[in-house]
Parts: structure tokens; sequence; C-alpha cells
């Protein structure tokens, strides 16, 4: 009697450790990616092809992925850095040199996206979207200009209270510098003091910095964003209220890329993945789900109806000059940039 | 009869060498896994940060500390009071303090009315006081979260009843963070004040009433004395999980309200600077034992009051 | 005087609190399941009562090895927990005090002390740095860090139990020339059953429902159904999230259904 249920209780630990052993496929992949940015359909299919069991952990910044994996023991494959930080994981000696450019799928790669500053050659990392960062208004409950960063920097009335900002840093300076007319990487002293107060007195007339923008911009949880383009086409999907607008003081173009990281448990199959996604009919399974550009030729004819024409992906000629690639800056410039988000963070 | 006794003496240190051996698994895992790590922690919080996290090695250095309550304005250069560090230790312990304060005008009643249920069925009332603490705190706070957000059901509540007539944002302010805290934690102020309201004498309460004392002064001269012990538990096993709160304000408060918590998290994410993050760590637990220090005296002191 | 007693017994304004309580208690939970069975898409509109929310989460299969990476991690963690606790009940009760007694107490009792989130950023640190020097990133940090926090609750009935036994048994099983190991096997144990039992249930609920301190030990793929919902609640949310959360309410509220009648049975 006693025994029975010491038994049982091993019988029912054993049993639980087969089927969670039994789960594991081939090979598996640990994707560490951007919260609501992968598309589950590619997933499946890149699963079903290979037949390898991947995972997918989210993140909410650069700085939070950098610090994550930095840390180390963190059994990640991928990463999906923005451009400008890059050169950070390639200098801290992070990444593996995957060679991508070697790979069978790179033709497909757009030769704007080939030759870039922060991966010459495409040595380490290949396109996953890129886009720009703007202004999303919920139009019922404000219908003025909403081409301006004033939307979140110098909010009307309609819209305190109600504003969520992307938290990423190089985003919300770069377009705070511009708004004061600055330039990028700048180290104005006068104009950046002007820049972190702004922030730290705009930010009380945010509702939050968080990244669940596609379900609570059109639910009218926020009335504003200043948020990726993609996410704001989302949101305008399920609430035609929703309009996007350029900022047009200044605002940036990012793109982020696919690494391999230098202690990754599977590089094999995040090669293969890296390879998969070059495929034009793959690549538009990304751009379909998130609703951004991707930097892989051919996809065009592959993506839905709506995204050759939507206003946000299509940049009107009269905000082409406003908007600007997002480059790095030196480290001294990123470390004191650091210093002042990290104010206006707390 | 020395013999005996030598014979006792060593049975007995055989024994405490058994006690040892046996406790060994529990104290060694505590120590890998718990205590072990805290002064690692404590270590790193006298360390140099490195640039990207993490810190330099055998550099020390005593700016985490200093950061936690100072800071030099980047402009000028000119030393002042770390406002934000503050404002959010400040907010930490207001809101932990309301949260305490709420939990006890909901469960002070509670407490009371189940010790007023006949024995037999006091102790289904209890436990369904048990269930909703047993049950996963995140998902209460996700249930909290549908309550209080704005198409949730109190706002419709209260826009049906035409009390409102659009939705009151209660999402990401201090307020969500109070109402998720309350409701999480209000398990824990019924339980212990329930264990000592359970033992009060009604008799005195009578005797009270037969001679013409006030509801309010009967309340306030017999029934808070006696069951003080029981309310300080509860404000004391309520207040410790809301300072160092992680989750309600997380799910709650939209990266914006921060508390000591999120603070903490911060630091060691997106803020780089580990030894920081070190510092309001200790901080947190040095608040923490203030707190329970607090709780021990007043046990102590009471104790033998009202026990007799 | 009838009068009186009756307003003793029942405090007009205390009862109606205290029902109110009861009320906030459950309603937050009740909209939660209610919801779980929602038709529609959206949190905030009932369309229609479905359970299609249950099937797309069985069929999800992030949620399945979510879920069994939890149960996996929490019957670890509730076994070692209840030896080691166990060991250490037997080895602090029933015993005059000892030098090194108050610490074992202290050490033990510790994780209840401190806050989560400092004990989760301390491993994180410690793990993460042994993570890099041994090569291994697997399942095993997590084991050992809720085996850690889990001996505490394993820990309190199992004393509980052993300090009200009677000792009459032991005596005569030692006067009958038993080993020690045998009476410890024959007659302690037996008593002290329902106490492990009772220990290790609390030791794998508290296990089960963890999220901050897997949070930060986690490695990339080892999401447990909490940190996984933790995750999922900072965006588009579906109704599938609310039946996740129900069937995790039902196996939590079973379990302690079951210790309360074990409870109830042994009174």
């Amino acid at each position: 009697m006693k025994m029975k249920w010491i038994t049982t209780t091993a019988a029912a630990a054993i049993a639980v450790m087969a089927t969670a052993g039994a789960a594991s496929a081939e090979g598996e992949l640990n994707i560490y990616n951007w919260g609501d940015y992968t598309s589950p359909e590619l997933i499946t299919k890149f699963e079903k092809e290979y037949d390898v069991k991947v995972t997918i952990t989210d993140y909410d910044s650069n700085d939070t992925a950098l610090a994550k994996v930095r840390a180390g023991g963190h059994g990640f494959d991928i990463v999906v850095p923005s451009a400008n930080y890059v050169p950070i994981w390639v200098k801290q000696g992070l990444l593996l040199e995957a060679r991508p450019d070697q790979m069978e799928n790179f033709k497909n790669v757009d030769e704007r996206w080939v030759d870039v500053p922060w991966d010459e050659g495409r040595h380490y990392t290949v396109p996953w979207q890129w886009g720009l960062t703007g202004i999303g208004v919920n139009t019922s409950v404000y219908d003025g200009d909403i081409n301006t960063s004033a939307i979140f920097l110098d909010p009307p009335e309609e819209l305190v209270g109600k504003i969520n900002v992307a938290p990423e840093m190089n985003d919300v300076l770069f377009a705070t510098i511009k708004y004061f007319g600055g330039d990028w990487c700048t180290t104005d002293k006068d104009l950046l003091r002007k820049v972190r107060d702004k922030l730290v007195e705009a930010k009380t007339k945010w509702l939050a910095m968080d990244y669940s923008v596609t379900d609570k911009l059109p639910a009218g949880e926020y009335d504003a964003v200043y948020y990726w383009n993609g996410a704001i086409m989302r949101s305008r999907l399920q609430n035609p209220d929703i309009k996007f607008g350029y900022p047009k003081e200044g605002f940036p173009y990012f793109m982020d890329s696919v690494a391999v990281l230098k202690d990754a448990k599977n590089p094999e199959n995040a090669k293969l993945f890296m390879n998969f996604i070059m495929d034009p009919e793959n690549a538009a399974l990304i751009s379909s789900f998130a609703k951004y550009a991707n930097g892989i030729k051919g996809s065009q004819e592959f993506l839905p109806e709506e995204m050759k024409t939507a206003p946000e992906l299509v940049v009107p000629e009269e905000f082409k000059d406003a908007g600007e690639f997002l480059a790095s800056c030196e480290p001294d410039v990123v470390d004191f940039y650091s210093k002042i988000w990290t104010e206006v963070q707390k | 009869m020395d013999k005996v006794r030598q014979a006792a003496v060593a049975a007995r240190i055989r024994d405490i060498r058994n006690r040892w051996l046996l406790s060994a698994p529990a104290l060694i895992i505590i120590f890998v896994a718990a205590v072990g790590p805290l002064f690692v922690m404590l270590l790193y919080s006298f360390m140099e940060k490195g640039n990207y996290g993490d810190v330099k090695f055998g550099e020390f250095s005593l700016d985490g500390w200093f950061a936690v309550f100072f800071q030099r304005d980047l402009f000028d250069d000119t030393l002042g009071l770390a406002d934000a560090h503050i404002a959010i230790i400040w907010r930490s312990i207001k809101l932990s303090l309301s949260t305490t304060v709420l939990t006890l005008i909901l469960g002070f009643p509670t407490a009371y009315f189940i010790a007023m249920r006949p024995p037999k069925n006091r102790e289904i009332w209890v436990f369904l006081v048990t269930i909703p603490f047993w049950t996963n705190l995140l998902i209460r706070t996700f249930a909290m979260q549908q309550i209080i957000r704005n198409e949730g059901l109190l706002n419709n509540v209260l826009i049906w009843l035409g009390v409102i007539d659009s939705p009151l944002q209660i999402m990401y302010t201090d307020t969500a963070n109070l109402l998720g805290m309350t409701y999480v934690y209000l398990p824990l102020m019924v339980l212990p004040l329930y264990a000592s309201i359970e033992r009060l004498d009604f008799r005195l309460v009578e005797a009270g009433y037969d001679l013409y004392a006030s509801r309010l002064q009967v309340l306030r001269r017999i029934i808070i004395p006696i069951v003080k012990p029981g309310l300080i538990a509860g404000s004391i096993l309520v207040f410790i999980p809301s300072l160092g709160a992680y989750v309600t304000p997380r799910v709650l408060g939209g990266g914006k309200n921060m508390m000591l918590g999120n603070l903490i998290e911060m630091q060691f994410g997106g803020g780089r600077n580990w030894p920081l993050g070190a510092a309001i760590s200790i901080t947190l637990m040095a608040l923490v034992m203030i707190a329970l220090l607090f709780y021990v005296r007043n046990a102590s002191r009471n104790g033998g009051n009202y026990h007799g | 005087m009838a009068r009186r007693t009756f307003n003793i017994q029942a405090q007009p304004g205390f009862s109606f609190i205290a029902l109110f309580t009861f009320f906030a208690l459950y309603l937050p939970i009740a909209a939660l399941v209610v919801y779980a069975f929602n038709d529609s898409e959206s949190l905030s509109t009932w369309g229609g009562f479905s359970t299609r929310w249950f099937v797309s989460a069985s069929n999800n299969s992030v949620v399945q090895d979510a879920a069994g990476r939890s149960v996996l991690i929490a019957i670890w963690a509730a076994v070692l927990a209840t030896l080691a606790a166990t060991m250490a009940a037997l080895a602090t009760t029933r015993s005059p005090n000892y030098r090194g007694l108050t610490f074992k107490y202290a050490m033990i009792n510790q994780p209840l002390m401190v806050p989560e989130i400092v004990t989760a950023v301390a491993l994180l640190i410690v793990f993460s740095r042994i993570k890099v020097w041994t090569g291994y990133s697997g399942l095993g940090y997590l084991i050992l860090a809720h085996t850690a926090f889990c001996i505490p609750f394993a820990y309190l009935p199992i004393r509980a139990r052993l300090e009200s036994m009677d000792l009459t048994l032991e005596r005569a099983a030692a006067d009958l020339y038993a080993t020690p190991w045998r009476t410890f096997r024959r007659v302690t144990l037996p008593l002290l059953r329902p106490g492990i039992i009772a220990g290790f249930m609390l030791a794998f609920v508290i296990s089960l429902d963890d999220v901050v301190i897997t949070e930060f030990v986690k490695s990339g793929g080892q999401d447990t159904l909490p940190t996984y919902m933790l995750g999922q609640l900072r965006r588009e949310t579906t109704p599938e999230i609310n039946a996740i959360a129900t069937v995790f309410l039902v196996v939590s509220v079973v379990i302690v259904v079951i210790l309360f009648l074990l409870n109830r049975r042994k009174q």
C-alpha cells in the first residue's frame, strides 16, 4: 500500500518525461526575434521541409536582446538585430560568420541591400524586413495634422494620456533630434539637452511604452502611437479610423537582419533558415504576416494586393526627403545616447 | 555511572551529526540556488559596469551604489539626487502601503464574517479564500486586466449604468497596479486575520455592548487590540510581496509605471547596468528586512500580552 | 439581549463588505473562464458559446511543449524538494535545541523571505556564467532553482505532521529490537505519509505557478506555460489564453481540493 503511491508517482514522472522526449524532432532551432514579428506560416513551412522543431522567443528592444545574449547561456541560434546594432554584435564577437553571401538563394537579395554599411557584402546577416517608424492616430479621436512628431512630443489635448511610443532608443531619439532640427549622430550638447528635457516632459503624457500595438490601437486602448509602419497597417486593417502619418521633421528607416549566434547549438539549422528566408515565396510569407517590406527580389508577386498600395508602405513624394536610414553612430555617441535614453526610461 | 553518561554524550553527538547529514541536501540546494547567488550579487554591486551589460571582473567600483540615490547631470555634470530612482522607490513603498490598507479594509470584515459563521461552515469559507491564493498569480493578474481594461467588464457596467460616458483609463496607471495587487494579495491578509479573530472571546464583545459601548468603541477598544497580532502578520504578508512585485506592474503598468521589481529587471536588460541592478536589489532586500524586523519586534512584544 | 447578540454575530456592514470581497475574489476568475468559451476572436464582445479555443490551444504545439515542460519541471522539483524537505524535517524536529538548529530554520525558510525578483536576478548572474563555463544549458538549472524555492513549502506540512506525531509506536518498535531503519520504514514513514503527500502537492503547485524565477533563468526554447503566457499577455490576446488559463486553474483547484479533503479526513 505504501509503495503504491510512490510507484504511481514514479510512473507518472517517467511517462511525462517520455512524452517530453518524444516531442523533439530531428533537429531544433531557437529563434530570438522581436515580438509579433515572425510569421507562424513561415515557421510551419520550415519545420515541415527540414523536420526541424522551431522555438521562438520574443524580445522588445535591441538593448534587451543584446543584454540577454551577452549574459551568456541563452541557448538561442538566431537573432534579428537592427542595422545599427549589427556592428556592435559583430564587434562583441557574438555573431557567427555564416557567409550567407555564398548561399544558394543569395542571388535573390536585392542589390540595394547587399553592400550595406553595417555588413559589407553580407558576411553575417540576411535581410529580414525593413520599414520606417511613423505616426498612427485614431482619427475618430483627433483629426488634425498627423504628419508630425508633435503627435507624441507635443501631443494635442485629445491624445494626451492615450499615446504609446515604441520602447526603442534609436527610433525615438532620431525623431526627437530631427524635431529640433538636428542631425542624427549629433554631439551638440545644447540640442541634446533639449532632446532629453523634451522626452522627459513628453513621457508624462504617454500612456505606455509597449509593443502590443496591433491589438490595442484598433481597440481604442491607444489613440496614437509612434511605431513601426507594418504594425500600424495591421491596426488599420482592423479599424479603418487608424491613419498613418509621416513625421515631416524626419523619420527613420530601419532594417532588421537575421544573424546566427557564435555559440549557437544548431548552427547548421540556422544557416538552413537563412537560406530558406531568401527564397522569394518564403520572404513574402514574412511580409504578409508582419506587413513590412523584405529585401528579396521577386517576393512582390506573392504579396497580397493590399500591401502594394498601402499608404503605410508607399512613401508619398512630399515626405520622401524626410526619411533617413538609421546609421550607426560612433561608440561614444551611442554611449551618450544610451545615457539619455536611460534617463527617459526611468 | 560515568560510562553511562559518556555513552549518552556519544549518542547525542552521533545524533547531531546524523541530523546534519540528513539536512545537508536541503541546505546545499538552498545554498546553491538561493542564498549563494545573493552573495555573488552583493559582490557584483561593487564592480565596474560592462559596456553592454555584465561587469568588468576585478574592477572595484562604488558607482552602482552611488547611482541608486545620486546622479550626475548628463550635461552640466552637477550632482543631484537620482530623482527617477527615488520616485520609483517611493512609488513602490506608497503602492505597497496602499495595497496593505486596502486589503485590510476588505480583509478585516471578511475575516470577521468567516469567524462568525457556525464552526462547521467556517472551513468552507476559509477554503473559498484559499483557492484564489493557490491559483497562478499571473492568471489572476490577467483576470484583473480583463476586468479593468477599457472594454472590460467594469467600464461596460459603469457605462451601462450611466455613471460614466466614456471608459475610465485604469490600465497602465498606478490605480491598475493598486487594484491588481490588492486582488492578488488579499488572501494573505484574510487568513492570518481570521486565525486571530477566531480566537477572540466574544463574551468580551458582549460585555462591551452590555456596558453600552458603541460599535466603534467595541471595535477599537476590544476587538482590535486582541486581533493585533493577526493584523500585523497579515500586513507584513501583503506588504512584502507588494514591495517586490514584478508580474503585476509588468502586465498592468504598461512599461511606464515601474515599480522596484521592474527597475531591477531593466538594469539587467536594456539599462545595461548590472552593478546598479544588483545594488537596487539589495536595497529592496534591506527594505524587506526592515519590515520583517518590525514584525518580529511587534510579534514578540504583543505575544506575551494577548495569548496568555 | 437577543438583539445585541444578533448585533455581535453579524455586523451588518461587515457582512456586506465580506460578501462583496468574496464576489470580487471570484468575479474576475469567473469572467476569465466564461470568456474562454467565447466564440468570437475578441476578449470584449461575446460571440456565442464555443469550445474552439480549447481545441486550438490543445493543438498549439508551442502550448503543448510549454505545458509538458511545466509539468516535467514541477514533478522533478516537487520530488527533489519533498525528499530534501522530509530529511530536513526529520533532522530539525523532535530534538532538544542544538547548535545550528536556528541556522537550519533560517536557511530552509530563506526562499520565503527574499523577494522573488531579487533571487531571480541573482540566479541570472550566477547561472548564465555557469552556462558559459560548462556549455550545458538544459532544464537542470530550472529544476534546481524550483527545487530550492519549493523546499520550504514541502517542509512546512511535513514538519507539522512530525511534531504532532505520537512517539509511542516508534519506541515500541525500538523495544522490539527493530533496527532504526526498519522502524523508520515500517512505523515513522507510514505515519508521516499524509504530511509528505501534502508537502509534495504544495511543492508541485508552487513550481507549476512560478513565473519570475523561471523567466530569468530559462534559456532559449525553455518557456513554461506561465512564462509563455506572460509573453503573450503583452500583445494580441485571443480567448485561447483564457482557455489555457482555465485548464491551468482547474488543475490547481483540483490539487488544492484534494489537499483540503485529505486534511479534513485527517481531522
